[in-house]
């Protein structure tokens, strides 16, 4: 009875809190297992072995590689800007702890007669915060490769912002489509319209393949990993970096490329949505349906995130000029046939 | 007090953003707790060589923030210009049922000017890369 006294508010941002660091843990958890992941898709593409000495299969390796991160000594050369320095990669890694907000990761739990949604806020805007936090992300690459005061670095973060700006275009636009059938910009409203009417990827074929592709270049993977083009740039704009501030770029990256996976599942795979089944008819309780639906997502986001590390031991990397023609020339007018087109079948078939 | 909750977490309010809040605090505490973290572990032996920029064993030349190609600039501020008028597609796309083929033909035109500018850089030779 104590505690039903507490004002409800208290009990929203308890429970918002346990969840925020669920989602952050689990974000971090799959981060630090995608590094072990991508070495050993490239171990295994490569018929090699890949890490196989920290523990069975080599899986204690990412903690190994954490620990090392911790206990490095972190130089900030004498020609850089402190400030700027420092804050660069805690901004990259800000950023990419906060796109996860969103992203409804399953039905709402039950307990004790009280619904918790699995999702962290549920704002009107949904898809435009992602997108919005997206772009402040540029600005963690910009500004570590401004205040390293090294040519490469600099070059590599002027060419990753400009990347990064320029696939953000035909992503937006590749994204209208999906907002025709859903009416909506919430995330929630536009997982429950694939549950109804089937995944948007049936209608928004080429939707998917737009948005996967600006997905590859704004998380700066493989075909599209110019600011870290080893061989022309030295390590890119994290090259003056080290120990744990080197460890938020590639933490940032890693989250980011499972973020992405989550907003693509959701976008265009139905979410926590189990294919080919009406889940609703098997009479499980709320809890259990929940979990399932967590698990579900999961796999989505996960498969992903293989398919990138797949590309990027498959496909070599663009020119400059390449990736810019491709993202201004190609995508842009593609992605806008790709929504009239659309909106005219839509409204026909409606009449 | 069921009905107060669901008051508190209706998706319009500007209550609903509380949770954002709370995770940037979260976000920001942990990447601060982290950053003090390694810099009390870590040893500090410092040498002059080791704080000089790393250029591939070459000693570096100048300040790194000279002019950098124009190129790239004009890059940024062409996607200001265009993500403007993309975000214009969203309120007809989220109200594109209730806007029926009036609608469409009105985005049709909008199309038309995008393309206009579209076609204009392109002509001018913004979007070109290979000298």
């Amino acid at each position: 009875m104590y505690l039903l006294a507490i004002d409800p508010i208290w009990w929203l941002i308890i429970e918002k809190l346990v969840l925020i660091a669920f989602v952050i843990t689990v974000s971090m958890v799959v981060a630090m297992y995608a590094t072990y992941g991508e070495r050993k898709v490239a171990a295994f593409m490569q018929d090699r072995i890949g890490p196989n000495r920290a523990g069975i299969f080599g899986i204690f390796q990412p903690f190994a590689d954490a620990g090392k991160l911790f206990f490095k000594e972190e130089i900030i050369p004498v020609s850089s800007s402190r400030f700027l320095f420092i804050l660069g990669p805690a901004l990259a890694m800000i950023t990419a702890l906060l796109t996860s907000a969103v992203i409804p990761w399953s039905v709402p739990l039950d307990i004790n007669g009280r619904s918790v949604p699995l999702q962290i806020a549920d704002v009107d805007v949904g898809i435009l915060f992602v997108f919005g936090v997206v772009s402040i992300g540029v600005y963690g690459i910009m500004i570590g490769g401004w205040a390293s005061n090294n040519k490469f670095s600099l070059i590599a973060a002027v060419r990753g912002a400009s990347q990064m700006v320029s696939y953000e275009l035909p992503m937006g636009l590749a994204l209208l489509g999906v907002l025709l059938f859903a009416g909506d910009l919430r995330m929630s409203s536009i997982v429950q319209t694939q549950v109804e009417h089937g995944w948007n990827v049936i209608y928004q074929p080429l939707g998917f393949i737009i948005f996967f592709i600006c997905a590859l270049a704004e998380c700066n993977r493989t075909p599209f990993d110019l600011p870290e083009a080893e061989n022309e740039l030295n390590f890119g704009y994290h090259q003056e970096y080290s120990s744990m501030k080197l460890g938020f770029y590639l933490f940032a990256e890693y989250i980011n490329m499972f973020i992405s996976g989550a907003v693509m599942a959701v976008l265009f795979f139905g979410g926590y949505d189990i294919p080919f089944v009406n889940e609703a008819a098997w009479g499980l309780g709320q809890n259990t349906m929940a979990i399932i639906g967590f698990a579900v997502m999961m796999s989505k986001a996960l498969f992903f995130v293989f398919v990138f590390m797949w590309i990027r031991w498959t496909i070599p990397r663009f020119r400059y000029d390449q990736l810019m023609t491709l993202g201004w020339k190609k995508l842009v007018p593609l992605a806008l046939v790709n929504l009239i087109i659309s909106a005219a079948v839509v409204l026909w078939l409606k009449k | 007090m069921i009905h107060l909750l669901q008051a508190n977490i209706s998706t319009s309010a500007p209550s609903s953003y509380l949770p954002i809040g709370l995770q940037i605090a979260f976000a920001a505490g942990l990447v601060a707790l982290l950053m003090v973290l390694t810099h009390l572990l870590g040893p500090r032996r410092k040498t002059s060589d080791k704080l000089q920029n790393f250029t591939s064993g070459i000693e570096s030349h100048g300040d790194a923030r000279q002019p950098m190609a124009i190129k790239y600039f004009l890059t940024a501020i062409l996607f200001v210009l265009f993500d403007v008028e993309v975000i214009f597609f969203y309120p007809y796309a989220v109200n594109f049922k209730e806007l029926g083929w009036a609608g469409f033909g009105a985005v049709l035109m909008f199309v038309g000017f995008f393309l206009c500018g579209f076609i204009y850089i392109i002509k001018k030779g913004a979007l070109k890369w290979e000298d």
